[in-house]
């Protein structure tokens, strides 16, 4: 090794530059973006969310009081609470929903590519074009949906005016987008042995149990990884109730993320956004680190 | 191949009516966008409704109404289409996005590149721990930042131009380091250490042998960075202020909110146009898609 080091060595001609200064050098651009546009940001909105700061005018220090503020913030509550029961929903039954599609196209069928596309196409709809055609497909009196319910002699609610329908029509617009999570999945499936399948035919499983036995632990790194992801996602749920609903229909589809972006673009409050900003670091932290803990057991790493 | 097979003919059918079944719903709101946009108005609002515009016949006349629009010599506008609108600029704002996606992914292809190879390929102590930093980044989601990054790009003069929506792309992003890093990995390395024992320097490596060799991965980087810039509302809704910078999300987004009694069917139609190029894309290079999204799943 060090033999082999020493000819390259005294074979390279003119080589100024040490080994470690050459790696540093190609990060460089990173550790700048990263010192910038994260470390900066985040300090600095450390130190906003102990300030009165609108912009206009230099921050000043009001030690905890955005946080109390908030604390005893109805609205606060009413984003934080939206966006917990989204996520609660959206996410499981949209993993067991990609799960069980990916299953179907993990088998011998015909046209692969065709199903996959379908599915996973609505993923690439820009946001602001999905908001508006399901604004179309939720219309209360017109929208393709409540139609199609009128055929089997449901009247349907007027979806995005009512608040107590506003959360399922979200959730139900969210389970469009599950393509991302089948296309992982089933590559996923794809990788799991055959021979395992064999053992549990020889073991008499039925397709059920071998989902759940087989195919589910296999994949669980995966599943866990998916799960993270989502949970993120939802804390930056954004554009399209943005579009939609705003913070209007007694704010039912106001969320987390709307409310800081109009703490700090519509009331100039950068305080109390990054008061909220801070929250939401530490809570998606908190549950990332939950999700590994818990599911420690449960997630099975192939060796 | 692990896949599982379907014996049984009846299970067999099942399947096919599952999947047939699944595809529709999934395929049924953009059908029905693009049915909306090639009625005429007062079509839009029947009960039941149709797929296909009343006459059949009529339907390149509508899409040249509603997309196009007609405009009488004088100037006058004799059907309203997204492209003639008075209150949206599209060929302008298509311009504006273009020149964002242009320069945000070009910065991005280049520098996560270049920061993947010094992950990748040259030995430094603390290359680990960087590399851990870069994908715990990962976790941190744009809303935390953008209070303070507005309050930045404020003391740059950046606010109400473009480069906040492309000059952070040049510094690299954590993900695109990263598949592009595992791309990196799987090149032999016998390749570069011969050119290492020709003289060639790390430059020289990352030009002459790595880059030509990862024109996969970079194409992937540089579909899902375009996707994404093209996709992208929230950026430009902070970060720029004139109605003639915006882009198209923005745009579409004005049409819908600030113009008011835009009907259906135009709206469809702006919807279906700002659709149409990531569809587009899509069919072209659907494998690299399907294969660059199920490498996320390999992150552990």
């Amino acid at each position: 090794m060090s033999s082999s080091a020493a000819v390259k060595q005294a074979k390279v001609p003119g080589r100024r530059f040490p080994e470690w200064a050459t790696g540093v050098l190609f990060v460089s651009p990173w550790i700048i973006g990263f010192l910038l546009f994260m470390a900066l940001p985040i300090g600095l909105s450390f130190y906003y969310s102990l300030s009165d700061y609108t912009v206009l005018e230099p921050p000043i220090f009001v030690g905890t009081a955005n946080y109390e503020r908030l604390a005893s913030d109805p609205v606060f509550w009413k984003v934080m609470r939206n966006t917990i029961l989204y996520a609660a929903i959206s996410i499981p039954v949209g993993t067991i929903l990609a799960l069980v599609i990916a299953a179907l196209l993990n088998t011998n069928v015909k046209g692969l590519t065709f199903f996959r596309a379908a599915v996973f196409l609505p993923t690439l709809v820009p946001l602001v074009a999905a908001a508006m055609v399901w604004m179309w497909l939720f219309n209360g009196e017109l929208g393709l949906i409540n139609t199609a319910l009128g055929f089997i002699g449901i009247t349907g609610p007027n979806w995005l005016g009512d608040a107590a329908w506003v959360m399922p029509a979200l959730i139900i617009m969210s389970l469009w987008s599950v393509g991302q999570a089948v296309v992982i999945y089933l590559a996923a499936l794809q990788d799991v042995p055959t021979s395992l399948y064999e053992a549990a035919d020889l073991d008499g499983m039925g397709v059920v149990r071998k989902f759940l036995n087989v195919t589910v632990p296999m994949i669980s790194p995966v599943i866990l990884f998916n799960v993270i992801m989502a949970i993120i996602a939802a804390w930056q749920v954004f554009a399209v109730p943005y579009i939609m609903l705003g913070d209007g229909v007694e704010r039912a589809g106001y969320f987390y993320t709307m409310y800081l972006y109009d703490q700090a673009f519509r009331f100039l409050n950068m305080g109390a956004a990054s008061a909220m900003a801070w929250v939401q670091l530490v809570i998606i932290l908190a549950l990332t680190g939950l999700t590994f803990i818990i599911s420690k057991r449960a997630v099975h790493y192939r060796a | 191949m692990a896949t599982v097979e379907a014996k049984n003919p009846i299970a067999k059918t099942a399947l096919y009516a599952a999947l047939i079944g699944i595809s529709l719903v999934f395929a049924l709101p953009l059908l029905w966008m693009v049915s909306t946009s090639l009625k005429p108005e007062a079509q839009t609002l029947t009960t039941p409704p149709r797929w296909l515009p009343d006459p059949v016949t009529d339907l390149p006349k509508n899409a040249i109404d509603n997309y196009v629009g007609r405009t009488a010599e004088g100037g006058e506008i004799v059907a309203r289409g997204v492209l003639n609108d008075p209150v949206i600029d599209f060929p302008l704002y298509l311009r504006n996005t273009l020149i964002v996606a242009f320069l945000n992914v070009t910065g991005m292809v280049i520098s996560s590149a270049v920061i993947a190879y010094g992950f990748a390929r040259v030995k430094w102590r603390g290359r680990g721990v960087m590399f851990a930093l870069v994908l715990a980044t990962m976790m941190i989601p744009f809303p935390v930042l953008m209070a303070p990054l507005y309050v930045i790009f404020r003391e740059f003069g950046w606010i109400g131009t473009f480069k906040p929506l492309w000059a952070p792309a040049w510094f690299g992003g954590a993900f695109q380091i990263f598949l592009l890093r595992q791309f990196y990995l799987t090149i032999p390395k016998e390749l570069d250490e011969a050119a290492r024992i020709d003289g060639c320097s790390h430059v020289g490596v990352f030009l002459r042998i790595i880059l030509p060799l990862s024109k996969p991965a970079l194409a992937v980087v540089a579909l899902f960075q375009f996707i994404f810039v093209w996709n992208d509302f929230l950026g430009p809704l902070i970060f720029l202020q004139h109605r003639d910078q915006f882009t198209l999300a923005l745009g579409l987004q004005l049409y819908q909110s600030q113009a008011g009694n835009v009907p259906w069917n135009l709206l469809m139609a702006a919807s279906t146009l700002i659709l149409l190029p990531v569809l587009i894309l899509f069919v072209l290079t659907q494998r690299t898609f399907v294969e660059g999204i199920a490498t996320q799943g390999l992150k552990e």
